[in-house]
């Protein structure tokens, strides 16, 4: 009896137990910060502690292996002041609109032909991905070799084309345009940004051709019929029915790869190394270089922070976008 | 404003034909309906007259000028669709003139059209708002407009009321045919519902497997269905079929139904029927001709008695369904008179408007 008793008690507080934490995880409002923690937690070990530990190093001189003394905003004024960091950015903000032009215009392209039905179609769309799918530094170590100085595949193919023989109309010309070397892809300034923002849109070419191919899947079809009837012909059901159909996701693709662009480092740091003569230095290479091969921490910190207000603005605007798109 | 001749018309998809061969005159300021169950073809013959689809075989021609190979927007005609197809970012107006502005049409022009329409439509203060701040029914009369202010030789309509509810349904089809007497206009509408196509039309096309079954006006197809399937599709609740034996009966005819239920043929139908005595056929007769127990009123009329299986009330009238020759009938009874499940009721049938139908050719005789 006395065991039975004892029993029942031990349940009942086991029973208090469990209603207690059920009556506050009842509670909306605590059960909702509750499932915020575990990603919140995730944001704070592996995004906070890294940023904010980068804004205090850029505001130290830390070398490696030193504490670092705070020094204000001394790094910012010496990099504004350094030819290498104007030429950098400038290398930066060129990159990122250049290569996010080419990948949207060709994007759209390719999503408007994908779009279509034809043999193959999904293999296709599928096969369109591996850019994207490919590690960077594999696809990338591709491309140097694709475009190295002496083995680059696109110079034998230029040859090719000079030692054509034409043979037409009974005629055979044989053009003897001497022996041609081809560019030097990566030794050149301008054909080393021209190839590294040729690997670039190569990369992203299938994010925006995928994000637009699914924006234009969501088009009705009885829009283009209506279209049709009222007049429009291809071109323009394009612009007046396609793009403003798609345009709320095509800005969000166009900015998010703006940004991942921007801050692009695996690619040019493999084919040029910022080089040659600091041509294709971007301000991630360049925070890299500082703080890595240099071992100033502090600088390459403040260097990297350049980033920062920049692509704040971007993000602003495209906030502001998304919010009046959401009203109307 | 144009007559449309469609000429034995056809369309496969792949292997499987949606369209076979359908010929057609829809005269000049004409309001005609094709109705017709689902995958019935309606709605493909529509889209070929509108140049959204390509045509297998045939032709057709608006006015006097063969269309076949003629692009949508050089066809003259204007469409109204099921989901509206309204765009979505523009605004009421700019929908409306979008047709206009492609056509270059002087902006002063344009004016004055949309407003002209959004008058007709009662839309004018709807015009600077976008299709989404509008109602299923605001969003049908744009689709409208849109249609209007290009002043076509012909308007399309697909299924245009199938998305609203059903009261908006009733009211958007008086409007549509106050807009028809206002805006004269040769009109193809398609619907898969016969209340519509009854109410709407000056002749209606009931179309079955891609081919036309019937064509007439509403109340002759109602009257004087030809084949099985009209007969069941117009009208609502729908003609009940009953096996039959026609038998003679002394110097008449007679038909027997398998319960022995005998009703007598009238007179001036004997002759019609007189080649298919003593053949298995079915009779067809509308609930709303098989009703209670009533004094008659012409010698056709005739009585007998069956079980109540179901009632079905509805206001005006009650709906009685009882079992015939394993089959279930309905008829259309005054709520005061009718009987409860399970009870014998006595009904009078009206054999002057019965159908006789040969069940192999699916055929009214």
């Amino acid at each position: 009896m006395t065991e039975r008793f004892i029993d029942s008690r031990s349940v009942q507080t086991e029973q208090f137990k469990i209603s207690w934490l059920t009556t506050v995880l009842e509670d909306q409002r605590v059960l909702g910060y509750v499932l915020l923690i575990p990603a919140f937690l995730l944001i704070v070990v592996f995004i906070g502690y890294p940023f904010l530990l980068g804004v205090w190093m850029a505001l130290t001189d830390k070398v490696v292996g030193t504490p670092g003394n705070f020094v204000g905003l001394a790094n910012f004024t010496k990099l504004l002041d350094s030819d290498i960091f104007r030429v950098a950015a400038w290398n930066t903000v060129f990159f990122t609109v250049v290569a996010t032009a080419i990948k949207a215009a060709l994007g759209m392209w390719l999503a408007v032909l994908l779009n279509r039905k034809f043999m193959f179609s999904r293999a296709t769309r599928a096969a369109v991905l591996l850019p994207f799918i490919v590690p960077t530094v594999l696809s990338t170590l591709v491309w140097l070799w694709m475009l190295d100085g002496t083995f680059s595949v696109f110079n034998w193919i230029l040859r090719w084309f000079w030692d054509l023989e034409i043979s037409a109309f009974g005629l055979v010309i044989k053009e003897d345009f001497g022996y041609i070397r081809g560019p030097n892809w990566l030794g050149d300034p301008y054909y080393a940004m021209g190839s590294i923002i040729m690997a670039n849109v190569w990369r992203g070419l299938p994010f925006f051709a995928i994000s637009f191919l699914a924006a234009l899947q969501t088009v009705p079809s009885e829009l283009y019929d209506a279209a049709d009837i009222d007049g429009a012909t291809g071109w323009k059901k394009f612009w007046h029915v396609t793009l403003p159909m798609i345009k709320p996701v095509a800005v969000v693709v166009v900015v998010f790869s703006f940004v991942i662009t921007f801050a692009d480092f695996q690619l040019v740091y493999i084919l040029t190394r910022g080089g040659p003569n600091n041509s294709t230095h971007l301000l991630a290479t360049l925070a890299y270089q500082q703080s890595m091969h240099t071992g100033n921490l502090g600088e390459g910190a403040a260097c990297a922070l350049f980033m920062l207000p920049l692509l704040l603005i971007v993000i602003i605007l495209q906030l502001a976008y998304l919010r009046r798109q959401g009203v109307q | 404003m144009a007559e449309i001749l469609l000429k034995d018309l056809y369309k496969t998809y792949g292997e499987t034909p949606a369209v076979r061969g359908i010929d057609l005159t829809i005269a000049e300021n004409e309001f005609v309906v094709l109705v017709g169950p689902s995958g019935c073809g309606k709605t493909t013959t529509l889209r070929m007259i509108a140049g959204l689809e390509h045509i297998t075989a045939g032709d057709i021609f608006i006015g006097d000028r063969l269309i076949n190979d003629v692009p949508p927007r050089d066809r003259n005609i204007a469409m109204v669709f099921q989901n509206y197809a309204l765009y979505p970012h523009m605004t009421v107006y700019e929908n409306m003139s979008f047709g206009l502005r492609l056509r270059k049409v002087q902006k002063g022009e344009i004016d004055i059209r949309v407003k002209e329409a959004a008058e007709i439509l009662n839309i004018e203060e709807l015009l600077e708002r976008r299709p989404k701040q509008l109602s299923g029914g605001q969003r049908q009369r744009v689709a409208m407009g849109r249609a209007i202010v290009r002043n076509p030789q012909a308007f399309l309509f697909d299924e245009p009321l199938s998305n609203l509810d059903a009261k908006l349904r009733v009211q958007m089809r008086t409007e549509i045919k106050r807009i028809h007497q206002r805006v004269k206009t040769t009109v193809v509408y398609v619907t898969h519902d016969q209340v519509e196509a009854m109410s709407l039309a000056d002749r209606i096309v009931v179309m079955n497997n891609g081919i036309i079954e019937q064509v007439g006006p509403p109340q002759e197809m109602y009257d004087n269905p030809k084949t099985r399937f009209v007969a069941g599709f117009i009208g609502s609740p729908a003609m009940n079929f009953v096996p039959c034996k026609l038998t003679t009966n002394g110097d008449g005819l007679s038909i027997k139904l398998t319960d022995g239920v005998d009703l007598k043929v009238p007179g001036e139908r004997e002759k019609r029927y007189r080649p298919h005595v003593d053949r298995d056929l079915i009779l067809g007769i509308r609930p709303e001709h098989l009703t209670e127990c009533r004094q008659h009123t012409n010698e056709q009329q005739q009585d007998f008695g069956c079980d109540v299986s179901v009632l079905e009330p509805m206001g005006i009238d009650t709906m009685v369904f009882m079992e015939i020759a394993n089959v279930e009938v309905c008829a259309r009874a005054a709520p005061d008179a009718v009987k409860n499940p399970g009870e014998t009721m006595t009904f009078t049938i009206d054999m002057q408007k019965m159908h006789l139908i040969d069940p192999s050719t699916d055929t009214v005789l």
